[in-house]
C-alpha cells in the first residue's frame, strides 16, 4: 500500500448544478485519486468538518451561483481556525476573471474556469 | 507518540490522521495500534451490508439520527470500491449522511477498498480500534455494495444487518448461497415498492430451512428514506445483541475475530519475509531448473522450504 491522494469535491451554498463537480470527481478518480463527494448545498462548516474527518489533501469547491467571493474565503478561514490550513483549497465554476486574484489573495490556491482541460487540474494537484 | 494522546482525547483531526496512517500502512501503524489497544473493547460494532442501491447509506443515516437521540457517540466507516484500473475511487456514501457532518458526536469516514476483496477495506479492522479507543460507543461499518461472496463484514462486526430490496428478481436466488447466509438481522428496505411482501416471505422461507436451533434471525421491513421502521430495527438489534451476549455467543464471535486477525497479521509477516527471499532472479533460476527437467517441483521446493525455515531460526 502506498500513500493515496485524497480530494474532497464539494458544492457550497445554494446551487443545484453539479455536472461540473461530478465530471471532475470522475476524472480525478480516473487519475488514481480517492475522491470524496458530498453532494449539493453544503455549508462551509460541513465542508470543513468533512475535510477534517476524511483527512483530505485537497478541497475542490465548485460554485456557479456567484457567491464564490463569500463562500470560498470563508472555507479557507474555517480550515485555518480548525488548524487544518495544510489542506489545499482550489475552486472552479463560473468565476469572472476579475475575481480570481481576490480569491487567490484569500487563500484559494487555484481557480479553474469552464473549459479548463482536466490535465491542468491534475498537474496542479501533482505539483503540490 | 503525541497522536496517541490526542486520539484518546477524541480529537477528530488526530483520529483522521491515524486512519490515513493505517490505510497507507505507515511505519508507525503498528506502534500506534499497540499503544491504543489497551483502551479498546468498549464499542459495539454494527455491520451493514447488501447489494448496491439497497439503501444502505440512507439506512445508516437514519440509524445515526436515532442513536444520537439515544445519546450515543457514533463513528461510521463507509467502504466503497477502488477502481481496479486507476486505483482511484469515488467515495459517495457520506452524501446521504451529510446532515450529521458537523455533529461533534458523529465521525464519518469514507474508505476505499484499495484492492482488498471481501466487501470491506484492509484498514477497516484497525480503524475500528482507533474509533473504539477514541471513545465512540457505536461503530457502524457500511460495506461496499456486495455481490455473492463478499462476506468479510462478519469478521469485523458484532452483528450483521443485511439490507435487501424488492425487485431484484432472480438475483436474490443467486444471493442465497453466500451473502444471503450472513445476516443476523434481515432488512427489506424500500418496503413501499412492489414485491416487498414476496421478498419477505422468501427470506423467511430460506431462514426456516436453516438447520440447528440457532438464534432466530428477525426479518424486518423498512423504508429508510421515509424514516419508517428504523426504531423497530434498532430495538431488534438491541434484543439480538443482548441475546448473543447472554448466550456468550458474542464473546465467542469476538474471539474468533481476534483469531482471524492474528492469523492474517502472522501470515502477512511471513509472506513479507518470503517475498524478500524469493526475488525475480531466484525465481528465474528455479523456474529454469524445473523447466529443463533437472529437478521435480515438489522435492525441490520441499528442500527450499527446509532451508528457509532453518534460516529463520
Amino acid at each position: 500500500m502506498t500513500k493515496k491522494v485524497r480530494v474532497l469535491i464539494a458544492k457550497p451554498g445554494l446551487d443545484g448544478h453539479d455536472r461540473g463537480a461530478k465530471y471532475i470527481a470522475r476524472a480525478l478518480k480516473d487519475a488514481g485519486y480517492e475522491v470524496i463527494y458530498t453532494g449539493l448545498r453544503q455549508t462551509p462548516d460541513s465542508i470543513v468538518a468533512t475535510a477534517i474527518q476524511e483527512d483530505v489533501n485537497f478541497v475542490g469547491l465548485s460554485l456557479l451561483s456567484g457567491a464564490h467571493k463569500e463562500l470560498f474565503p470563508k472555507i479557507v478561514e474555517l480550515l485555518k481556525e480548525n488548524k487544518a490550513d495544510d489542506i489545499i483549497v482550489f475552486g472552479g465554476g463560473v468565476i469572472p476573471d476579475r475575481d480570481i486574484s481576490f480569491l487567490k489573495d484569500n487563500g484559494v490556491k487555484a481557480v479553474f474556469t469552464p473549459g479548463t482541460p482536466i490535465a491542468d487540474v491534475i498537474s496542479f494537484i501533482e505539483a503540490q | 507518540m503525541e497522536l496517541v494522546e490526542e486520539i484518546l482525547n477524541g480529537d477528530f483531526r488526530a483520529i483522521a490522521k491515524a486512519i490515513s496512517m493505517i490505510e497507507n500502512d505507515g511505519s508507525e501503524k503498528e506502534e500506534l495500534i499497540d499503544r491504543i489497544y489497551p483502551k479498546c473493547g468498549r464499542a459495539v460494532v454494527w455491520g451493514i451490508t447488501g447489494p448496491p442501491g439497497a439503501g444502505k447509506s440512507t439506512l445508516v443515516d437514519k440509524l445515526i439520527e436515532q442513536e444520537r437521540i439515544n445519546g450515543k457517540k457514533i463513528a461510521v466507516i463507509a467502504v466503497d470500491p477502488s477502481s481496479p484500473f486507476s486505483g482511484g475511487a469515488i467515495l459517495g456514501d457520506r452524501l446521504r449522511m451529510q446532515e450529521h457532518a458537523t455533529d461533534p458526536g458523529v465521525f464519518i469516514r469514507s474508505m476505499a477498498s484499495r484492492g482488498h476483496l471481501g466487501g470491506v477495506a484492509g484498514a477497516t479492522t484497525d480503524a475500528v480500534k482507533v474509533f473504539d479507543a477514541a471513545g465512540f460507543d457505536l461503530i457502524i461499518i457500511e460495506s461496499i455494495g456486495v455481490g455473492q461472496t463478499e462476506i468479510e463484514i462478519i469478521e469485523v462486526s458484532d452483528i450483521v444487518i443485511l439490507v435487501l430490496v424488492p425487485g431484484m428478481g432472480d438475483e436474490i436466488q443467486a444471493l442465497k448461497a453466500g451473502v444471503m447466509e450472513i445476516g443476523d438481522i434481515y432488512v427489506i428496505n424500500k418496503k413501499d415498492h412492489d414485491g416487498a411482501d414476496k421478498l419477505e416471505a422468501e427470506v423467511n422461507y430460506m431462514l426456516s430451512l436453516k438447520e440447528g436451533d440457532q438464534t432466530k434471525n428477525p426479518v424486518l421491513l423498512t423504508s429508510a428514506i421515509h424514516n419508517d421502521g428504523i426504531k423497530n430495527l434498532i430495538s431488534e438489534i438491541q434484543i439480538y445483541l443482548k441475546n448473543i451476549q447472554e448466550s456468550m455467543e458474542l464473546q465467542k464471535k469476538r474471539k474468533t475475530r481476534i483469531k482471524q486477525e492474528i492469523k492474517q497479521i502472522f501470515s502477512g509477516k511471513i509472506m513479507y519475509e518470503i517475498n524478500k527471499k524469493i526475488n525475480t532472479e531466484i525465481m528465474e533460476e528455479w523456474a529454469e531448473a524445473i523447466y529443463n527437467g533437472d529437478i521435480s517441483p515438489y522435492s525441490f521446493i520441499n528442500k527450499k522450504v527446509q532451508t528457509f525455515l532453518k534460516e529463520q531460526k
